[in-house]
């Protein structure tokens, strides 16, 4: 290669590498805004604000109480600047009451927004068959399909109006499997939180589509704290999908959520993610922090699976986990965590064995890039009546350049010595000589790296919808673009 | 097709090629041997582009362009193809899939038309005959747990694929048995016509007896130092390298 041609290279890398997040706009709805900082008064005026009922606004109060008394957690091996509570604000939804029959009513502007996503609520609906509880910011703005659930007996819609239309089975659910004293974010989720999706599965019925919510942050200064309660009776199964993208900002945003999960005897429940916010620029300035708490629990024979795609956060926080209490019960955790420039991932599961015969795996794939951190660190923890559990687990790194880190914390714990638990872990770096092989049959650097990476991903996007895997794929490059020089 | 004029080139700054002259036209087949470390795999990286081999001196255009210029991809969508002494493994990208990308980037840069997934298919199962290939292997990952052979037979059904306009094979025939050797050697012939040609580098003369050369020529301490038809590589059989390298080195004076 002369030196001409090392410099055309090099110019391509730099422009690749000056690429800036792509779906960073930020779209011009009016907003409705809360004063910033938090107190009991912030709590009652959410929690009016949503005309809840008294034992709702109770039971927020009672956890801000606990969350006073915690303070954050330090062990994940992120770095990040302190976060003041009391400057954030902690409510915020779009001014105009959105409540329509059709998208036609829908703010052009906010419909607009979905389209630049690319993911246009009018095609999700005729091509996809898939029913979107949209949230848009806080409130719920576009609920679909609800009719063809609600023949069904599913109810899917938002959690703010759950409590309104369904208080027996929230009070039941509701913090049953993260309750508010879990920890520290959870505990402020519990107070605070804004709004997120509810659904219910009859028993044995399969829910004929994908439940899914695309959830987005739009407010300046409004951290997000979505709450998720899903719950699968016995004998049912859904497959529910969680996708987000986040407009540029420059001040870090706090992004708290909590999901929990019941898959009650016989059901099953896949929830899948593809994780896109705002990562931050390439010196590492703004972008989101997500610190997430989501468990699930399975009684006798029921299976949850989660798998997740990771690309963005300036700093992710995050463990999806299954609580294995019924016999024979089994929990899965498919996981992409990508990081570049200057993100921190520090994320993976906790698999609970406690019921006999359980058996979980958990496939890990992680992949650093720029100056990045990225961790795997999960818990596979064997109770004592848990006889023969089974557990698989597998983490790969792949690191790309030699500025980044991967990092591997397998916790295991097993009381019963039925139990068989397998772990393998490989670091891997994506190799000159494979660029060039694909190079010399016509195929671009760039190009080349995604194929790799795809590769090397592909046991869990194998796991995900169809039309998520796509964009998944999609994910992975825009996040790479120029990782490789 | 290609001409190579006063080729120079490092590695780790250490000079391998000191001055190769070669000019390989359409429907001719080239034979490069020579002892161990005379820089014929050198050759072939450096032409197909490897940024580990440093051109130093000289031009190489290929079918009117000047090859160094162009990025590696650029030069495979041009119509040069390199079979690898070791082809890479790549987990998790199925044979046909990589095949199909690494096709429709070439078609379109042609600006032809890009093959659909079934009419590839078809394209690479015709293919896949020729070469006796187990069809399971092109849904598996490239050349993943191939065994030496599979992964040579691989590269001479890329090629078959492509459709290079210069073919440069990279000892394609070490590590296969001669039943192998045979057919890898049906793929090359099948390969040939007078639109392209062909520039093999191997050890040994065996090659030559199932794909016969039009040109021979010795490669010794990054210089060209005989030329000849396949009489050439049969007289090296004979004779080894010894007597050629004796011969030239005081007019090569190196």
């Amino acid at each position: 290669m002369n030196e001409e041609q090392k410099s055309d290279d090099m110019k391509v890398v730099e422009d690749l590498t000056n690429s800036e997040y792509k779906w960073g706009f930020v779209s011009d709805i009016e907003e409705e805004e809360f004063p910033i900082g938090l107190n009991e008064d912030v709590i009652r005026k959410i929690s009016a604000k949503k005309k809840e009922p008294e034992w709702m606004t109770e039971w927020r109060l009672k956890a801000y109480k606990h969350w006073l008394t915690l303070t954050e957690p330090k062990w994940p091996k992120v770095k990040y600047p302190e976060v003041n509570f009391q400057d954030i604000r902690y409510f915020a939804a779009p001014k105009k009451k959105p409540e329509y029959e059709s998208l036609d009513e829908v703010d052009p502007e906010l419909v607009a927004t979905f389209e630049k996503l690319g993911i246009p609520i009018e095609e999700q609906k005729t091509l996809a068959g898939v029913a979107v509880d949209a949230v848009f910011d806080s409130v719920s703005v576009a609920t679909t399909f609800r009719e063809t659930l609600s023949e069904k007996g599913i109810i899917f819609c938002p959690i703010s109006e759950a409590i309104q239309n369904h208080p027996d089975l929230v009070k039941k659910y509701l913090g049953s499997i993260v309750p508010y004293t879990d920890n520290f974010y959870a505990s402020l989720n519990a107070a605070v939180f804004s709004d997120g999706s509810f659904a219910y599965i009859p028993k044995g019925v399969r829910c004929p589509m994908e439940l899914s919510t695309y959830f987005r942050i739009n407010a300046m200064n409004s951290g997000q704290f979505e709450r998720t309660l899903i719950i699968a009776d016995e004998g049912s199964y859904v497959s529910y999908l969680e996708g987000c993208t986040a407009p540029m900002r420059d001040e870090n945003q706090l992004h708290a959520a909590v999901v929990e999960l019941i898959a009650l005897d016989n059901a099953g429940i896949k929830y899948s993610t593809v994780q896109n916010w705002y990562p931050g620029n390439k010196e590492g300035k703004g972008g989101i922090y997500n610190f997430v708490t989501k468990r699930g629990l399975c009684k006798t024979n029921a299976k949850i699976s989660w798998t997740q795609v990771e690309t963005g956060s300036a700093v992710t926080w995050k463990y999806p986990s299954c609580i294995l209490q019924g016999d024979n019960s089994v929990g899965e955790f498919y996981s992409v965590a990508v990081t570049n420039n200057y993100q921190q991932a520090d994320t993976g599961t906790k698999m609970i064995h406690l019921g006999k015969n359980t058996r979980s795996t958990i496939i890990s794939k992680g992949i650093s890039a720029g100056r990045s951190d990225n961790s795997y660190r999960g818990l596979v923890k064997v109770g004592k009546n848990a006889d023969n559990a089974r557990n698989f687990s597998q983490c790969d790194s792949m690191l790309m350049g030699n500025k980044c880190g991967a990092h591997t914390f397998p916790y295991i714990e097993v009381n019963n010595n039925t139990a068989i638990v397998e772990h393998e872990a490989t670091t891997s770096k994506i190799s000159d000589d494979q660029i060039f092989y694909l190079n010399q049959r016509g195929i671009s650097t760039e190009d080349a790296v995604n194929m790799i990476v795809n590769g090397f991903c592909k046991e869990v996007f194998k796991k995900l919808p169809m039309e998520f895997a796509v964009e998944a794929q999609k994910l992975l490059a825009i996040s790479l673009e120029g990782s490789v020089g | 097709m290609i001409k190579i004029r006063n080729l120079h080139a490092n590695v780790e700054g250490k000079e391998i090629l000191r001055g190769i002259n070669l000019d390989v036209n359409a429907g001719e087949v080239h034979a490069i041997m020579g002892p161990n470390g005379s820089g014929k795999s050198t050759l072939a990286n450096v032409l197909a582009g490897h940024e580990a081999y440093e051109v130093t001196e000289g031009e190489v255009i290929f079918e009117g362009k000047n090859l160094l210029d162009l990025a590696p991809e650029d030069r495979a969508r041009e119509g040069l193809f390199l079979a690898f002494q070791y082809p890479i493994e790549i987990p998790g990208i199925s044979n046909t899939s990589f095949l199909q990308t690494a096709l429709n980037e070439i078609r379109k840069y042609k600006g032809l038309p890009e093959y659909s997934a079934k009419e590839f298919l078809d394209l690479i199962k015709a293919k896949a005959v020729v070469l006796n290939m187990n069809p399971s292997l092109l849904s598996r990952p490239v050349n993943q747990g191939f065994s030496g052979g599979e992964k040579k037979r691989n590269e001479i059904l890329q090629m078959l694929i492509l459709n290079p306009k210069l073919a440069v094979l990279d000892e394609t025939d070490s590590g296969l048995d001669i039943d192998a050797l045979k057919i890898v050697s049906k793929g090359v012939n099948v390969f040939r016509s007078n639109k392209n040609a062909v520039i093999l580098v191997t050890h040994y003369q065996r090659l030559l007896d199932y794909i016969v050369p039009d040109f021979v020529h010795v490669l010794y301490r990054g210089k060209i130092v005989k030329s000849g038809t396949k009489d050439l590589a049969l007289e090296l059989e004979e004779k080894g390298y010894e007597w050629l390298t004796k011969a030239e080195l005081p007019v090569e004076n190196v």
